[in-house]
């Protein structure tokens, strides 16, 4: 039983992984239309600028959580302005072939200067040991990233679901050129969002550091998953991707316990299922 | 339609000054050539209607004067400002609003939300309990999903978010398009009550009979060019020339 137990909670933390993601390419799609390829290697860079902070500035975990996303954030915001942006109106394919590129060579440069194998980051002392719940040992890191995580994706569907920005946003999905004939300035808000999207990879790589281990292809070996989970959520659904993110770390989880065959194709049945059934994803509208 | 005064009027510039002037104003569509040379005054606090046939260039005049529109040359000036080259968001928040033919009501927000999407861009909007005075019925229903109201409601709510931003020069596309004699009488009320305190409406209608009782000067758009324009006094004597050009 302890087995199971054990199963679910990493079946939670890959949740939260999941969640934090896919919520980040729900934004980014939502408002730019652009299916981000990039996103697994913004991951993995706000995971190395974690790194990068402690071991070059002595910048602990907790400022890392805050840093990273914003430093990583600027580097999206970049990206948007000096890319991403000339794509508007064009095929999906543009953006996806065009965010493809920018991971490649992202991760072909972190692995040039950084080989393959993983850097260490240790889980900061406040952190550390376990809890005995009696039905199970509870490691406290992974007990906050769940709940962590969990906090973050609710404050992001808060800030687009029931705040003014978030009706901009909305609203700005919809018809971006009837919002800017309102007086908003909705560019500088695409540039934002992309910003706000990639921070939330950051903030996973950071979350992930301590877990996973710091590696160039971290995010290359997650991407393909999340994208699954974003396909069966339904795209640019936010609450969609934060409730299929988590449940569906928590059936991979369960997989690992009952049937540890499957438990790496699981999700990719779940996807080929509900694209059958319901091709706009669970909680998605046609477009 | 209740009648209670709204009692702060707008930001205005000089009563009868001209506020917006036109001048050759061209525009495409990618490769179509929509406007071939548009020319026409507003002045300030009067309703200005642009009549035409359908695909006459009404909309696309209105959507240039507003740069939602890729390609666009001449001259624009609001308040003697030249806004040709300016884009969507800064001519928003120079002071004109803009209700487009399609209402452009966001079903992913809810009345309220979609009520009050547009910032407010000068002093003297509206305020909403002088917006629900105007439009009660808006007030029952904030929060529907705002695609879920009636023809005749979104046309209010699209009228009522414009007017709490201190946009003090309103540009109405077809604002009757669809709706049942019942609303547009009430939208002609509106229309009416905002020109009394003091706002300035430029207004494209095919519905001559509504146009003719709010507005103060007429335009004829067609091919892309004006081709005439009269005041409401000369409006019997021109009725004639009138049919033929819109057809009816």
């Amino acid at each position: 039983m302890q087995a199971l137990y054990a199963q679910l909670l990493v079946g939670l933390i890959n949740g939260s992984f999941y969640a934090l993601l896919s919520l980040g390419l729900a934004v980014i799609f939502g408002m730019l239309n652009i299916i981000n390829f990039a996103h697994g290697a913004l991951y993995m860079m706000g995971a190395f600028v974690a790194y990068f902070l402690l071991n070059l500035g002595g910048i602990n975990y907790w400022w890392a959580l805050l840093l990273a996303p914003i430093i990583v954030g600027i580097f999206g915001m970049i990206l948007e302005r000096t890319m991403l942006q000339w794509l508007t109106g064009l095929d999906h394919l543009y953006g996806l072939l065009l965010t493809f590129g920018i991971a490649l060579i992202v991760q072909g440069v972190f692995q040039n200067y950084f080989g393959s194998s993983g850097l260490p980051y240790a889980i900061p002392d406040q952190l550390r040991g376990g809890m005995n719940l009696g039905f199970m040992f509870l490691p406290i890191y992974r007990g906050w990233v769940v709940v962590f995580s969990l906090v973050v994706c609710l404050a992001t569907w808060f800030l687009i679901e029931k705040t003014q920005l978030g009706a901009y946003l909305r609203a700005a999905t919809e018809n971006p050129t009837l919002v800017r004939a309102f007086g908003i300035n909705v560019p500088r808000m695409i540039t934002l969002t992309y910003g706000l999207g990639v921070g939330l990879a950051a903030l996973a790589g950071v979350l992930s550091a301590p877990i996973n281990q710091v590696r160039p292809l971290m995010g290359a070996d997650l991407i393909i998953v999340v994208f699954a989970v974003v396909v069966i959520g339904g795209m640019g659904s936010i609450m969609g991707s934060i409730i299929t993110g988590f449940a569906l770390g928590v059936i991979e989880g369960l997989t690992k316990y009952f049937y540890p065959e499957a438990s790496n194709t699981v999700v990719f049945v779940l996807m080929v299922l509900v694209l059958l059934v319901k091709p706009t994803g669970l909680t998605g509208r046609a477009a | 339609m209740p009648d209670t005064a709204i009692a702060e009027a707008p930001a205005k510039t000089a009563s009868g000054g001209n506020i917006l002037q036109v001048r050759n104003l061209e525009a495409w569509y990618g490769e179509s050539h929509i406007l071939h040379g548009i020319n026409f005054d507003v002045n300030a606090g009067e309703v200005v209607t642009l009549l035409g046939r359908n695909g006459a260039g009404k909309t696309t005049t209105l959507k240039s004067i507003m740069g939602i529109i890729g390609k666009r040359t001449g001259s624009v000036k609001f308040n003697n400002q030249e806004i040709i080259r300016a884009t969507s968001d800064k001519i928003a928040r120079m002071g004109i609003a803009f209700c487009p033919e399609e209402r452009g009501i966001f079903a992913s927000l809810d009345v309220r939300e979609n009520l009050m999407l547009p910032p407010v861009v000068r002093e003297g909007g509206l305020p909403l309990d002088q917006i629900f005075d105007l439009f009660p019925n808006l007030k029952e229903r904030l929060n529907s999903q705002g695609t879920k109201l009636s023809g005749g409601e979104q046309q209010m709510l699209a009228i009522a978010r414009i007017l709490r931003t201190g946009a003090s020069f309103l540009m109405l596309d077809e604002p009757t398009e669809g709706l049942a004699p019942v609303i547009i009488q009430q939208i002609g009320h509106t229309i009416a009550r905002l020109k009394k305190e003091g706002f300035t409406i430029l207004l494209v209608e095919q519905n001559f009979r509504f146009a003719s009782t709010v507005a103060d000067r007429y335009y004829v758009v067609e091919h892309g060019k004006i081709i005439d324009g009269f005041s409401n006094s000369e409006l019997a004597a021109n009725m004639d020339k009138l049919h033929t050009y819109l057809g009816v």
